[in-house]
């Protein structure tokens, strides 16, 4: 009966075992099983199909339309795409995925993780757990890291550029603002992936390579490449998953200022809790789901090509 | 010629090293100068007047002592919920065949990844809206139990397939209930499993803001990630001496945690599972 579903990655292959061993019975199996699948149901579940019938109404918190909302088809798909300021979040966050995950955390975790195998081992576990710090503290604590290191007047940018007076970093340049916090933020998960990545590089072939006098990009291009590219795929996915979703620019910028880095996260926010547009912010939150299923499906799929 | 090469590639290999590090350390760095700088700035600095001023004036903040029992009573609360349900959940699936029963796994690990807070934001709020949840502390830990359990259950089926199945086979022989199986054979010797999901779980929610953020809107019921918010954008300049000292204390039981998990298991890499 296992053949009949594809085995998915990573799960334990079944083992010739009768049904039951223990004698849990069905029934009181579903009574085990449901408090967790309840849960999931009511709060993960039916949210993602409840957003297909809020999307299709004009719910507003406030007014009549929050008391007997009414039904209004694709209204809310037409108002986004004919809107704007949905196009203007759509752009900025395919800026922050791109500038910050896609080419940053990826081209600075992998940098990392190939320079850090040459170095002496204090000097890498210190710069690994830095990196490693930047990356489990809270948010809110970290974006008023970034705040005061961007700070106009007293910031430490400012101070170490000899800048008087200062520049404001956040209200200039909002979105290098939070590209550039993004990828101090979530470059460990990229450098630790690369270098789990690189260790499965054979060193013959890498001694090979230096014998022959090929130059480092010749390396990084025909040896190590072939290797970790499918690595580097799962990565990039995943990273621009995350990413795709993050809402911690919020507690930097709030998409301010006058909405210059009001990315989609931070957009369906002020449109849903802020505004109270539900309906209109759930025909957005639809899209946000339905990229993210793409994104995943991708994920898996490449995922299940990698030779076990 | 080759040889002064060698000595300028050298030196500029350990000066990318160095302004990376510089890069990650100096944002750093101000979380341990500035709790303790009398009056601290923006600036990272040593600290002028060391003094421990700051954490007197937590006591006297009327919101701070009790955003942190706030987030410590929404992490235990959760950690209860998702290791309670996901231990009977995982178990039940590990020891019963049921037809098509990974690959429903597999779809749940997914709809996690998928349905995130941001893409559910909308959805939850209306929910809790009218559920009349909005502004209770277990609403929250509801929620944030949903989107965390997938990943549990899925852990520990993995870490309870590999117990063997002859302790609870013999424990049935001698007339012992599933639950008393349950609980004096599989509980004990899945410990480890339970402890990483609890410690896994304690991590996430500590830290999490958007939920937390948008469902509870009563000061009084935030947790230490909303107050951090609260300090440095509630009107006028920030009371960066009480920031400081706030967020220090509010980051080390991540730190502890992470530092223990890690000198106990090893580093152990759950790709997709950080949320």
């Amino acid at each position: 009966m296992e053949a009949a579903t594809a085995e998915p990655v990573g799960v334990v292959a079944p083992r010739a075992t009768p049904t039951d061993v223990v004698g849990l019975g069905r029934r009181r199996a579903l009574g085990f099983v449901a408090p967790a699948f309840a849960l999931i149901g009511v709060f993960l579940i039916f949210p993602a199909l409840w957003t297909l019938y809020i999307g299709a109404t004009n719910f507003r918190l406030t007014g009549t339309a929050a008391r007997s909302p009414d039904f209004v088809g694709l209204d809310n798909y037409r108002h986004a795409l004919e809107d704007p300021s949905f196009y203007r979040s759509l752009w900025l966050t395919v800026i922050f995925v791109l500038g910050s995950a896609v080419i940053g955390q990826n081209g600075l975790g992998f940098a990392l993780a190939w320079v850090l195998r040459g170095v002496r081992r204090w000097v890498r576990r210190s710069v690994e757990t830095l990196v490693l710090l930047a990356w489990i503290l809270p948010s809110s604590v970290v974006a008023f890291l970034w705040i005061a290191m961007l700070d106009r007047d007293g910031g430490t940018v400012n101070a170490v550029l000899g800048n008087t007076p200062g520049v404001a970093w956040l209200i200039e340049y909002p979105m290098a603002g939070i590209v550039v916090f993004n990828i101090w933020r979530g470059t460990a998960f990229s450098m630790m992936l690369y270098s789990a990545a690189l260790s499965s590089v054979p060193p013959s072939q890498l001694e090979t390579a230096r014998l022959a006098g090929a130059s480092d990009a010749q390396t990084l291009r025909d040896v190590v490449f072939p290797h970790i590219r499918r690595y580097a795929l799962t990565n990039t996915l995943l990273i621009t998953l995350w990413t795709f979703n993050d809402f911690t620019p919020f507690l930097i910028t709030a998409g301010g200022p006058n909405h210059r880095s009001e990315i989609l996260p931070v957009y369906l926010f002020n449109t849903a809790i802020i505004g109270g547009e539900m309906g209109y912010s759930g025909a957005i939150s639809l899209i946000v789901l339905l990229i993210n299923l793409v994104l995943a499906l991708v994920y898996l799929r490449a995922g299940r090509r990698r030779p076990a | 010629m080759t040889v002064m090469l060698a000595v300028v590639r050298r030196i500029g290999f350990y000066v990318a090293i160095g302004f990376a590090t510089a890069f990650f350390a100096i944002p750093l760095l101000w979380l341990l100068s500035a709790p303790f700088d009398d009056p601290p700035t923006y600036a990272v600095r040593l600290p002028r007047h060391f003094s421990v001023e700051n954490f007197a004036e937590i006591a006297r903040n009327r919101y701070a002592v009790p955003a942190l029992v706030n987030s410590l009573l929404l992490a235990i609360g959760t950690m209860a919920v998702v290791v309670a349900a996901a231990a009977l959940a995982a178990y039940a699936l590990s020891r019963v065949r049921v037809p098509g029963r990974d690959a429903l796994l597999y779809v749940l690990l997914l709809l996690s990844s998928v349905v995130t807070g941001t893409a559910a934001m909308v959805p939850i709020f209306l929910l809790m809206f009218q559920l009349n949840l909005i502004d209770s502390r277990f609403g929250v830990v509801l929620v944030l139990s949903g989107g965390l359990l997938p990943a549990a259950i899925f852990l520990l089926k993995d870490f309870i397939d590999t117990i063997p199945r002859s302790y609870e086979e013999s424990a049935r022989v001698f007339g012992a209930s599933p639950l008393q199986i349950l609980r004096h054979i599989v509980v004990p010797v899945a410990r480890p499993g339970l402890a990483t999901i609890a410690v896994w779980t304690i991590v996430q929610v500590w830290g999490s803001f958007l939920t937390p953020f948008i469902l509870l809107r009563d000061q009084g019921k935030q947790p230490a990630a909303v107050l951090v918010r609260t300090f440095y954008t509630e009107g006028g300049s920030p009371n960066l001496g009480l920031l400081a000292a706030f967020s220090l204390l509010y980051s080390i039981p991540v730190v502890v945690m992470y530092l223990l998990a890690w000198s106990r298991y090893g580093f152990r890499f759950h790709g997709g599972i950080k949320s």
